[in-house]
């Protein structure tokens, strides 16, 4: 049953071969007995998700039943659920109850999926390794002494762990696409504006996008079909007709056109990753796809933009922390301004306080020109590279991260080698496309690789074609990390 | 590009950060590299290119202006730090 799809999953619970109050308790208990060994979720709450199974069995037993009804989903810490503690990795909002729901979160319980619990992140998602948690490291399933990727490290170590049938997360920088890549699992981050941004926590608005995280692409088109739809609470929710992504799984790949960007199989890259993202390509050959070589030429500029942009949207976003209505407030402050100084200084983490620092200084009078608005005309010309590669191929590929999964604690004191660490995926949120990462094998270590496939505006249901028929091809997707037993 | 201590001070008073000299020291050296990184964007010629903050470069939506939230004071109030018979508490700021 752990190594079923959801298809699978959701035929045998309307088949009645098992309830979902069996299921959610399997992976209940296989959570008790687990969870220590990875920090996977930072609160589970068994009667909360047994209440929604119950529900869900008697819509089962009605024959009223959607694709996802009764499937213990695991959600990411930074949507808000109603009756949840959501902390977003932070202390800041340790002991935050969120006082409704996101629309990520109503889509799932309109469906009456399992809320299996919620899982750790780097605070507020700023990290790439999920270090920066207040709530500890997530140790990655392949090996417990390596990063799991972030920020939804949780998310990604849950699922390639068998703790949960999917999971929620979300992409900023490369949040779903590293971790999945890290961590040998499927996630897919859709076109901005396509998901809902109501209810979760915002990091960096105008790039933050949420996104399932599973163990296969056509897992993820379900979980797509269920959290995408136009949502009038959020001010850049696009309004699109419903579309299922999981219509053109089955299509053929013959003379599908392949953009390889030169500047992303450049120095940096790991050569064992290279040789998997190469392998990954043949096969894509072998499908009958053809490769074209293309350029990106200012992706090279999407660290140093990103780290303009996301910071100064932070700085602003989490100006709300200030111990008045909900969060941390200090013990003991003498005035109004000590009261949000100690506030905010006891109750963000290091990476936090270093991101709001550059946000407050690139938006400070005199510099705002030459760092945001420098940023925001250069994320221009980003995104009119793929639109020029985009009249050449129809989807783009190469690696998701530069290496797999790095040691706890390698790159602890050196911000900008933990941030080079998104360099092939930032570039995909600066433009607001669509990208998605799938396993490709393995390193000389038996770390998992990542296959980054990047598709134009709205192109999701295509890429999920892409990924399915590689998936159905090999295997690497289907692998289980040696020391989660099933 | 380094900033100096001063830089970084007023930047945390700005951010309402308390730090320390140690702290700030730490920041200090750790914001100039992330300057190095960011200063590589001044080398590259935008003239003519217009910003973009969105990615679809939509204009804000319009709606009806109309009450669509009901009163949760009570509920919202109950996560709150410290509140008195409806009001949010803070240290006074006027005599």
């Amino acid at each position: 049953m752990l190594n079923f799809s959801l298809k699978q999953m959701g035929a045998a619970l309307r088949a009645r071969e098992i309830s979902s109050v069996e299921l959610t308790r399997l992976y209940l208990e296989r959570i008790a007995a687990q969870n220590p060994l990875y920090n996977a979720y930072i609160t589970v709450d068994p009667e909360m998700s047994l209440e929604q199974a119950r529900l869900a069995d008697e819509l089962l037993s009605k024959g009223e039943a959607q694709p996802l009804t009764g499937i213990p989903v695991a959600q990411k810490d930074i949507f808000c659920a109603k009756g949840w503690r959501t902390t977003c990795g932070s202390k800041m909002l340790e002991n935050f109850i969120a006082p409704y729901d996101a629309h990520v979160i109503e889509q799932f319980n309109k469906a009456c999926a399992v809320n299996l619990g919620k899982t750790n992140m780097d605070e507020f998602a700023m990290g790439s390794s999920n270090e920066t948690s207040h709530f500890g490291a997530v140790k990655n399933p392949w090996d417990r002494e390596r990063v799991p990727g972030g920020s939804s490290g949780g998310a990604a170590a849950a699922v390639a762990a068998r703790l949960c049938a999917a999971a929620t997360g979300t992409d900023t920088g490369g949040s779903i696409r590293q971790p999945a890549a890290l961590c040998g699992i499927s996630g897919i981050k859709p076109t901005y504006g396509t998901v809902s941004r109501y209810g979760m926590i915002a990091f960096a608005s105008s790039l933050d996008q949420a996104g399932p995280m599973a163990r296969s692409a056509e897992d993820c088109a379900l979980l797509l079909n269920l959290m995408t739809g136009f949502d009038e609470r959020d001010s850049t929710s696009l309004q699109r007709e419903r579309e299922d992504y999981a219509r053109d799984l089955d299509q053929p790949l013959k003379g599908l056109r392949i953009g390889l960007p030169r500047e992303f199989f450049a120095e940096g890259l790991a050569p064992d990753v290279a040789a998997r993202v190469e392998d990954a390509i043949a096969e894509y050959r072998k499908l009958g796809a053809v490769t074209v070589d293309i350029s990106l030429p200012n992706s090279r500029l999407a660290v140093p933009v990103y780290y303009v942009l996301a910071p100064a949207e932070a700085s602003s976003n989490l100006s709300r922390y200030d111990g008045v209505r909900y969060g941390y407030r200090a013990p003991e402050y003498a005035d109004l301004s000590e009261m949000y100084e100690r506030s905010r200084s006891q109750g963000f983490g290091e990476e936090v306080k270093r991101r709001i620092m550059i946000g407050t200084y690139v938006l400070s009078h005199g510099y705002y020109d030459a760092y945001y608005l420098q940023a925001q005309k250069i994320r221009r010309l980003i995104a009119q590279d793929f639109a020029e590669a985009f009249r050449q191929c129809d989807v783009i590929m190469g690696p998701t991260s530069p290496s797999t999964a790095f040691r706890l604690g390698e790159k602890g004191n050196d911000p900008v080698q933990m941030y080079l660490s998104d360099i092939y995926t930032i570039a995909v949120n600066l433009a607001g496309l669509p990208g998605m990462s799938i396993p490709c094998g393995f390193d000389g270590n038996g770390m998992p690789a990542g296959l980054q496939i990047i598709g134009n505006y709205f192109e999701e249901a295509r890429m999920l074609n892409v990924a399915h028929q590689y998936q159905l091809a090999t295997d690497w997707h289907q692998a289980t990390p040696s020391g989660v037993i099933v | 590009m380094s900033l100096s201590t001063d830089d970084v001070r007023k930047v945390a008073r700005l951010a309402r950060l308390a730090m320390n000299d140690e702290e700030i020291e730490a920041a200090r050296s750790q914001l100039s590299g992330i300057f190095n990184l960011i200063e590589e964007m001044q080398a590259v010629d935008t003239g003519g290119i217009a910003p973009m903050s969105h990615a679809q470069d939509l204009s804000q939506r319009l709606r009806e202006d109309r009450v669509t939230e009901s009163d949760q004071r009570e509920r919202f109030q109950s996560i709150a730090p410290q509140v008195e018979s409806g009001l949010y508490l803070v240290p006074q700021v006027i005599e």
